[in-house]
């Protein structure tokens, strides 16, 4: 009868009409689509997107310039320059960032003992130039202004965790 | 003078309106095939499909012509130019003048011909030319196996098709479209004929190079086939020539077995839509599975298109053939031809 049975199925179109069925319930399902620049996904707080530099706040950026950030870099995308400033604080005189290097592993915030570096949730940073790419001090600290309640509310969210 | 009027300059004005007349609207029909693929295969993939030109995408496919309107036509060097340049144009016109001969109402038919069966099968069988021809000039690896794909594919597709109208003809008695259409009064052909309305349908797919059947421009193997060279204008006429004889495709499934331009039943609230209104739904219900099949069936191997079309349809389409002869003659419904 496994004969009869598979004969039947197969002259019937069985298969055929069981995947026709299963595809046309999919198709009055609710979509997945998000109308991408008007709607945006949920983000992580450790998402890891365009880098920043922090400040303090008072206003002092938290950079110590000691280079940890640089050394483990696996992409050796980030260059910084330090010497003492006029009141004798070590700072860096450069900071930069090829973003067209950086893999975003997220190693140099987790290197970093200041929470000074951190990769935060912007991701909408395309340019037209690939010049623009190379991330300066001031190109990162005004970054840190500009994001840092998001990075410090995402900081805070993932601390529990650390 | 007079004479020259009346005979000749006049009908052919109405001739060249007549056709404008179905050539537009057909324009305009594969324009939104081609939305209306988008859309329904996103919504089966969970998907919104175009939705950002216009209301709900509805300018997408003029967006879309105009981009490849705007490029520029890339003749390769090593291409028969010539042939390069005619292929499309034959793929495209050879896909309109089938029209030629769809009734879309009782009587409204541009050429009311006896043998509008015959005329409409050696039209798609002159389709394969256009891209065999574009496989040869396009001097290409890829284009070349996409043309001989096709033209096999074609060719063995086209026989069990053959027989499947054989046997429609052999229930009306005439080859004339329109009385294929007004045989179905009583019951559309595809209550009685179902098997051979399935080998026509899937055998349509082959035919029109659609999925599961689209070897010859499957693009995990060969790029896009017999067109991987054309760009711009010359492969929006592809483009237009495929999906017009998707529609072609879907209008004779329709003429042949689901009653061209009847109503399904002849009452009240049914025979008031006109003809060309039901004609129209139904080819859009046609289309749909075409799309609806193309976003369920993965692509078949080649050695299985082949076995499908030569061991399987071929044999069942003859056995029908016979079969619904010797019914015809056993009970004497024999259609008794009117001319």
């Amino acid at each position: 009868m496994a004969f009869l049975d598979r004969g039947a199925r197969t002259m019937l179109l069985w298969e055929l009409l069981s995947g026709m069925a299963l595809t046309l319930t999919y198709m009055f399902k609710p979509k997945v689509t998000l109308n991408y620049p008007y709607e945006k996904g949920p983000l992580s707080p450790r998402f890891r997107g365009e880098h920043v530099l922090r400040r303090y706040p008072s206003g002092e950026e938290r950079c110590i310039a000691c280079k940890l950030c640089e050394a483990v870099c696996p992409a050796q995308a980030i260059t910084i320059e330090a010497e003492p400033r006029a009141d004798g604080i070590r700072r860096t005189t450069r900071y930069d960032i090829d973003m067209t290097k950086c893999i975003y592993c997220g190693l140099c915030q987790e290197a970093c003992p200041v929470d000074a570096i951190v990769e935060g949730p912007n991701f909408e940073f395309a340019t037209e130039t690939r010049a623009e790419l190379i991330y300066t001090k001031e190109k990162l600290l005004a970054n840190g202004d500009r994001w840092e309640s998001e990075i410090a509310r995402n900081l805070a969210t993932d601390a529990p965790y650390r | 003078m007079a004479d020259f009027w009346n005979f000749y300059a006049w009908p052919t004005i109405i001739i060249v309106l007549q056709i404008v007349a179905i050539v537009v609207p057909l324009l305009v029909a594969v324009a939104y095939l081609t939305l209306a693929e988008r859309k329904v295969i996103g919504a089966i993939q969970l998907r919104k499909g175009p939705n950002v030109v216009g209301w709900f995408g509805l300018l997408q496919p003029f967006a879309d012509g105009l981009k490849l309107f705007l490029k520029e036509t890339v003749v390769p060097s090593g291409a028969n130019r010539g042939v390069f340049i005619i292929a499309p144009m034959a793929t495209f016109v050879l896909s309109l003048v089938a029209w030629a001969v769809i009734p879309f109402d009782a009587g409204m038919v541009l050429a009311d011909i006896n043998v509008g069966v015959l005329y409409l099968f050696a039209i798609s069988s002159l389709g394969v030319y256009g891209i065999v021809m574009a496989g040869w000039a396009s001097n290409s690896r890829y284009a070349f196996l996409g043309a001989l794909r096709s033209a096999a594919q074609m060719v063995s597709y086209e026989v069990s098709i053959g027989f499947v109208i054989i046997t429609v003809l052999l229930c009306v008695g005439s080859l004339n479209l329109s009385e294929i259409v007004l045989a179905q009064q009583g019951m559309w052909f595809f209550i009685p004929l179902l098997p051979m309305f399935v080998v026509f349908f899937i055998s349509g797919l082959a035919e029109t190079n659609r999925s599961p059947f689209d070897l010859p421009e499957g693009e995990s193997e060969i790029v896009a086939g017999y067109m991987v060279e054309y760009s711009s204008m010359v492969f929006a006429l592809f483009f237009l020539g495929e999906y017009a004889n998707m529609i072609l495709m879907s209008a004779m499934t329709c003429v042949l077995f689901l009653g061209g331009w009847l109503p399904p039943f002849d009452i009240a609230p049914f025979n008031w839509i006109p003809g060309p209104i039901w004609f129209a739904l139904k080819i859009a219900a046609v289309l749909f599975l075409f799309l609806w099949v193309r976003a369920t069936m993965p692509r078949y191997r080649y050695d299985q298109l082949m076995r499908l079309g030569w061991k399987v349809f071929l044999p069942l389409s003859l056995i029908w053939v016979v079969l619904t002869a010797g019914v015809l003659v056993a009970t004497g419904w024999i259609p008794v031809t009117s001319r």
